[in-house]
């Protein structure tokens, strides 16, 4: 193969890339992103499936840190690395705009390592699922400590308890402004209703600061 | 209307609260990211910065950073090309910033980074939503 000759790779059926209705339009300038974030296994990558206009992607990156506190890895004292995968989508607002979804497939206690993911996102999608209640709060405890504002999705599984919302909100301990709702994370309308109301509370918090 | 009694889980689990300034908070700031980044004066890039190719790939150019050139091609989060080239996202900031002092592509950098979201900006995504 002559990777010299650019043309004859061009389009050519093995290289990856967009397909032919994923390309942006060359006029988008400015992207923004929205985190969504919850326990192993409450939907966060059907979620970014259901509503994004391409097909998910997935994105990965290797972390080494120092090994205090996170995990106990085969007693080493230096470092770990530990790759972290995370799933998104995309949706176009505008010519000039687009949104980015991020999820992760597992690993929660990792991904808030990745360095930038949090930073410069708009705010978080809480994905919970009242039968495993208790695997959402240390999510919502990581975005508390970062100042990430965020909105809880109950994604309503039909075998799951039903809390009434102000008995998740006491058990969550969250502030009475933080929405609350219930989703179905298969559902594109559901899943659009809940980035909605995410956007509807960060412009309430917008107008607040003023 | 009343929901139907849960004798098995009355009462959900309760959560402790956390606050930006408890004690402890962000410990993961002792991580550091793997890769060969000598430019570190250079702005960061994010998941969701655009890159856009502003130039067909130079006759001598490696592999990945001629594959990276054919990508951008039209506009592309590193996110997307990271996915597609199959390459952490660590290594794609490297080939970028390689590429981005050869004035080969041209960065769109995100709206907020760190900032608080304006609102005319919350305004045009929620309108974006609606039509969906």
């Amino acid at each position: 193969m002559d990777f010299k000759s650019s043309d004859t790779l061009r389009d050519g059926p093995h290289i990856p890339g967009p397909r032919s209705g994923d390309h942006l339009p060359d006029t988008v300038s400015a992207a923004v992103k929205v985190v969504i974030v919850g326990g192993f296994g409450v939907g966060k990558t059907t979620m970014v499936g259901s509503v994004s206009e391409i097909r998910p992607l997935t994105t990965e990156e290797t972390m080494t840190q120092a090994g205090i506190g996170v995990d106990d890895n085969y007693g080493s004292e230096t470092k770990t690395a530990t790759t972290v995968a995370m799933d998104f989508g995309r949706i176009s607002i505008t010519d000039e705009l687009v949104l980015y979804l991020f999820g992760t497939p597992g690993q929660e206690r990792f991904w808030f390592l990745w360095n930038g993911l949090f930073e410069g996102a708009l705010g978080a999608v809480v994905l919970i699922d009242t039968r495993r209640l208790e695997v959402s709060f240390d999510v919502i405890g990581r975005l508390e400590e970062r100042g990430v504002p965020f909105v809880i999705a109950n994604n309503a599984f039909p075998d799951g308890p039903r809390y009434p919302a102000e008995e998740l909100r006491q058990a969550l301990d969250l502030d009475p402004d933080v929405p609350i709702l219930e989703c179905d994370a298969r559902r594109r309308a559901s899943s659009r209703d809940v980035l909605m109301t995410l956007m509807r509370y960060l412009h309430e918090l917008a107008l607040a600061r003023v | 209307m009343t929901h139907p009694p849960q004798p098995s889980r009355a009462e959900p689990p309760q959560r402790e609260r956390r606050g930006p300034d408890g004690k402890g908070a962000n410990p993961e700031r002792l991580y550091t990211i793997t890769g060969g980044s000598e430019g570190a004066e250079r702005a960061p890039l994010d998941l969701v910065t655009l890159i856009i190719a502003r130039a067909d790939p130079p006759p001598a150019a490696p592999p990945e950073q001629a594959a990276l050139l054919r990508l951008c091609k039209s506009p592309l989060s590193t996110a997307e090309i990271s996915a597609y080239l199959s390459l952490p996202f660590s290594v794609v900031t490297v080939l970028l910033g390689e590429l981005l002092a050869a004035e080969l592509v041209q960065a769109r950098a995100p709206v907020i980074r760190g900032a608080v979201a304006d609102r005319s900006l919350l305004e045009a995504v929620m309108h974006g939503l609606q039509k969906l």
